[in-house]
This record gives C-alpha cells, structure tokens and sequence, in this order.
C-alpha cells in the first residue's frame, strides 16, 4: 500500500498568516475571537474571529492585484502560495489533483452590493476551484468537497484514499470560509453563538464563536521528511453518519464512535492525543465525550482549538489537522483555550495546560451537520 | 421526468419543481411528513433514492454501516442559499429562519437520505462543474476494493432553480454473470446520464 | 381565545411544513414536541422565530420556551397575556 506523507502547510487565520505565527499566538495563549462591531455582518455587536482585510490586501498587493480577487480568494490564493512555495514538488503535471474544502465559498457574492462585481458565475464553488486551479496552474480538474463542518477532515481522507488508490501522486487541498452575514445570521437563529469567547468543554459553555481560516495542505507518495528528522504520514480515515437528525448531534455519540472504532480496528496505531471538534455547544462536546468514552480513549489527552480561532468551519478540519501535526512535530499538547471545568457528564482527559511529551500520533475527529462525523490518524515514522 | 431502470414510469406536466416533486410523493404515494420540511436539493435526492430503493429493495441485505451514499452536483446547496439570503435581504424585516439555513449545506441531502434508511456508512459530496463519471466511479471503487462499504447509493443531484436533474445509482457486488446488471463503468453511466438529457 | 387558537394552527402549520395536517387534525392542549405532534429542536427554534415575526415576542431563556412551547393553548396564553401588558 502506497504511504502518504505531508510535504507542507499553512494555517491563515486572526492569529497569523502562517503555521508558524498561529503556533506562537496560541503558545503564547492568545486568542483571536474578539467582540467585533461590523454592520455588514450583524446589527448588533457579536463575538468572532476575523481575518484583517487591510492586513489581507496588503499582503496581498506584494504579490498580485488584490481587486481582481474577491477575499474568499485573496485568503486561499496567500495560503497556498506559502504552502506550494515550501515544497519542491512539481505540482502543474497529471499527478497532482487540487481539492478545495469549503461550506459556502464566495456566500457574500450574494449580498447586493457586490451581486455585479465579479460576474453571476463566480459564486459557483467550482468555479472557485476553477479560479485556483488556472492560478496555481494545477492541471487536473479539481474538486470541491463539501460536507459541513467535516469538510477538512473528508477532503484529507478523499485526498489520502486517492493517493493510496494510485490515482494521483499529489494532492493539494486548501479549506477555506470567511464570515460573512449569511453565516452569522444563519447560526445565530440556531441558537448556538456563545455569549463570550466559545469555552469547549467548560461548564460554563454556552455556544461556538464562529472564526475564519484558510489552510494549504499538501500530500504526497513522495518521502518528504517534514517533521525534522521525522516523516509526517497520513494514516486511516473514516466518515460516516448518525442516521439520526439533520443538525442535533446524535445523543448516544453514534456515528462518532463508528468512525472511530472502525479506525482503531484498522489501523495498527495506538492513539497517543486527541484533537477534539469541541465546538463549545452543549450537545457537541457531549457527544463527543460519549463517543470517546464508548471508544475506550477516555484516558488520552485531548484538546480543542476552537478557543482560540473559534469556528472555521469548511477550514476548521484542515487547520486543525495541521495544529495536530505541529503538536506531533513539536512534542506539546496546547492548552484548550477558554476551559476551566469540566461540562461534560463522561470523563475524559481535557488537556488545560501545555503539556510536553513525546506524541507519536494524533486522532482527529470532526462532526457536523447532515448528521456527518469523520475521524482520522496522523503519525511520524 | 422519471426513468427506473431504463423504463419511463412516470412523466410530470409541472415544470416548477415544487409541483413536480409533490406530484412523484402523490404518484408513488410515499407517506413520509418529513418530506415536506425538506428543501428541493434533499426532495430531488430523497425522491431519486425512494424509488430506486424501492425498485431494488437492498435495504435489507446490508448492515446500516457498510452502506455509502457518494452524491456530487455542480451548485451545491445555491438554491436554498438564495432563500436563506432572502430572508436577511431587509434589515427592517430580518427573519433568518433555522429550518432554511440548515439547508444551505448540500450534505444535509445524504444526511436526509441517511435518516429515511439507517444508513451509517461513507458519505462524501463533491462539487465539480460537470457530471463526472471517471472521478465518482474511481472514488467508489476504491472503496469497494478497500472493504469500507459493500453497496453504495450514488449520483449527481443537481437543483438551481427550475433546473434541475437527478441520476442516482445503486451499486453491489455481484457475480459478473448476473444478467440485465450494468458495470459500475464510467462509460456505462455516462450512457445512463445522457439518457436524461 | 379559540380564534388566535385556530389561527395560530394555521401559522403553525405553514411555517413548519406540515403539508399533511389540518388544524383540525391538531389538539391545542397535546405536547407539541416528542408527543402529540413531534416536533423537533428545529422546530422549536422555527415557532420562536414565528412568535417574534408575527407577535413581536421573544422567548428569553430556555426554561421559558419550554413552557411556552408546550402546546398550542400555552402559546395562546403566552401572546394573549403579553400583548395585554
């Protein structure tokens, strides 16, 4: 069976436009959600995390028009850029297949205002990935994979299966979603927008933080040594569904545990950390704690990163995977951001301070609307 | 219009697809009130698998977990994404409703299939531009090949207002010499799709 | 009384697809969630949105909504007792 390794990334979100940067921001145990007033998003003032349109523009400006760009694009153009650029792969021959991860792509296209700045197509999310696809000059058509809030997870799993399946060498993906009033607007009549910076698993929860992000991830069949003296690989992969209902998560943990479960029998890898979806809802962090504990992993340390960039939805599964891999590069477990006791009625090892040890793999886990849940393994060889 | 294994068995004078669908759920009389809260991109996959289903009943033979529902169109969930955005168009009368917003997520169609038959297993949707029968069939393949489902619902389910088309199909092992069964080829349903057209 | 009753069925029924109930069909005192009508948490959260748009109440915490949303007669009570103050 063809390995798959990780030759590159690149996280983008308030913290940072780098993997690098964010690491240190959230080391230094900062967080980008911030009370934010923005008429066009909201008519009231709400907690978020935001990417800095100026910030984004200039750097931007180094390198290309950033008028020709909607910021759906300018943001996944600048993190692949970096993530393509730290690589020496040729990627523009028939072995490569780009994937894009994203819930709603360029949504704000639909708002009045820019309804006829970029033409009536551009809204369609192939057409996004058609955009980046001709910018990166990639050859083969691209996909998009749009699952909810497991996006990122399934597009490195669909990624990973395809390179195992020797259909491509290479795969690119890029998750990307902004913050745009359709989104807000959409979550805050569910109900689920914390009153305060989202605080996963804590007592005191009481909802997400929505937060924007783009991540590049690159993988390959090639042996890239990208975790120092280490290879970084991509082990199993699985999604399945709760059968149950369409937005509450499942209240025995039931897809969850199936994904999870599934990969523990298949893959030959013990589980050394655990990075939650932890969303800081109540129903979410329950879940998981359920499906956690019926999986047996309720000793192993598990954090969630949602406390620090909030929600990212169509990005969350790619840059948290990527954070995962820097944990592994590392040796540090973070802190999970905004948690203090436990909210939670199964007991499971929140990590609330930087722990620091040797971690060999990481569980990813991710659930979402559509009933969805995918859960997925990281390793160093 | 409607075809079942290559036979037409029922053709719709409404072309506004709200009437069309609520005549198939007449027609074939599926009793399932949940239908009726659904958007149109869930009502076109839900009726395209109620009926397949009901032509190959494998609901049954397989466990809920090794059954995938694979579907893939080119705009995504846009036509409830419109309605959503409707509805906060006006800031005087700024009524986002939960039960539209749910919606504008095109995995919430396999999520509504899943519901309808316990199915537990691999659910993937992909956006591309066109049908793509080389990309579902290899991506489905693998599948099969690696053991992680043994049946498979897939297709393109594909709704943008009045404009819309559906082609979904069910996918087992079988012996090879099976009569009147088609291979999972990607000449094969693309011969299937351009029938629709 | 007995017409907000029978008019909010008819809300009720438009705002949550219910295509195949008539306001006959529906008991203003059975439990509209899991019981009687079964109703979900979206649901749920589509008859605070109708509350607010056609009555401009809100619902504050979720032990009220409970409350509130019982029934078809406790949303009656809940509009009547609110529009009078």
């Amino acid at each position: 069976m063809t390995d798959v390794f990780i030759s590159s990334d690149n996280i983008i979100t308030s913290l940072g436009f780098s993997t690098g940067e964010n690491a240190a921001n959230m080391l230094a145990d900062n967080t980008g959600i911030q009370l934010t007033e923005n008429e066009r998003i909201a008519p009231v003032p709400f907690y978020a995390s935001l990417i800095n349109s100026e910030q984004l523009y200039d750097r931007f400006s180094t390198f290309d028009d950033p008028d020709k760009f909607t910021r759906f694009e300018q943001l996944a153009i600048c993190s692949l850029k970096d993530a393509l650029s730290d690589t020496e792969i040729d990627f523009t021959d028939s072995k490569t297949l780009f994937i894009l991860s994203t819930t709603k792509g360029n949504i704000d296209l639909l708002e009045k205002e820019n309804e006829h700045k970029f033409g009536r197509e551009r809204i369609y999310l192939w057409n996004t990935a058609r955009l980046l696809q001709s910018y990166f000059k990639f050859l083969n058509e691209p996909v998009v994979i749009s699952n909810a809030c497991i996006s990122g997870v399934q597009a490195i799993i669909t990624g990973a299966r395809l390179i195992r399946a020797n259909l491509f060498e290479n795969v690119v993906i890029n998750g990307t979603d902004i913050i745009t009033e359709f989104v807000l607007s959409g979550f805050n009549s569910f109900q689920s927008l914390s009153t305060g910076p989202c605080r996963p698993f804590d007592k005191t929860r009481n909802g997400l933080s929505l937060g924007e992000g783009s991540g590049t991830i690159i993988l390959t069949s090639k042996p890239v040594m990208s975790g120092g003296t280490n290879y970084i690989l991509v082990g199993e992969g699985f999604s399945t569904n709760d059968a149950n209902h369409i937005s509450g998560p499942s209240r025995t943990g039931e897809g969850l545990f199936i994904a999870i479960n599934r990969l523990l029998k298949k893959s030959p890898l013990t589980v050394d950390y655990i990075s939650a979806h932890g969303t800081a809802t109540l129903y979410n962090d329950e879940m998981e704690s359920i499906a956690i504990t019926r999986a047996g992993l309720q000793s192993v340390p598990i954090n969630s990163f949602k406390g620090y960039w909030g929600h990212t939805l169509g990005a969350a599964g790619i840059i948290e995977s990527i954070m995962g891999i820097w944990s592994i590069k590392n040796s540090v477990i973070l802190n999970t951001k905004g948690y203090n006791e436990s909210g939670v009625t199964n007991p499971i090892f929140i990590v609330n301070k930087p722990v620091q040890k040797e971690i060999n793999t990481c569980l990813k886990i991710a659930s979402g609307f559509g009933g969805c849940n995918a859960a997925l393994i990281f390793y160093k060889k | 219009m409607v075809i079942v294994d290559n036979k037409s068995v029922y053709s719709g004078t409404s072309a506004d697809f709200g009437e069309f669908s609520a005549s198939i759920y007449k027609h074939f009389t599926i009793s399932y009130p949940k239908f009726h809260k659904m958007d149109n991109l869930s009502k076109l996959a839900f009726l395209s698998v109620e009926l397949l289903s009901g032509s190959k009943k494998s609901d049954h033979k397989y466990k809920g977990d090794e059954i995938g529902i694979i579907l893939m169109n080119s705009s995504s969930s846009l036509d409830t994404d419109r309605h959503h955005q409707d509805t906060i168009i006006d800031r005087s009368n700024y009524f986002p409703s939960p039960s539209v917003f749910v919606y504008t997520l095109p995995n919430v169609a396999i999520g509504e299939i899943s519901i309808r038959h316990k199915i537990f297993g691999e659910g993937n949707f992909f956006v591309m531009e066109k049908f793509n029968p080389q990309f579902i069939v290899s991506y489905i393949q693998q599948l099969f090949y690696n053991e992680i489902i043994k049946c498979c619902i897939a297709g393109w389910v594909e709704i943008d207002g009045n404009d819309y088309e559906s082609v979904v199909f069910l996918i087992e092992k079988t012996d090879r010499t099976d009569k009147g069964i088609a291979n999972f080829e990607p000449g094969t349903i693309q011969k299937i799709y351009n029938k629709m057209k | 009384m007995e017409q907000l009753i029978q008019k909010l069925k008819e809300e009720i029924i438009v705002a949550l697809n219910l295509s195949e109930m008539k306001p006959e069909n529906i008991d203003e005192k059975a439990p509209l969630f899991v019981d009687g009508l079964g109703l979900d948490s979206i649901d749920a959260l589509e008859l605070t949105v109708l509350l607010e748009k056609k009555y401009g109440l809100k619902i504050n915490t979720a032990e009220e909504g409970k409350k509130v949303l019982y029934s078809v007669r406790s949303m009656a009570e809940f509009i009547t007792v609110n529009n009078k103050s």
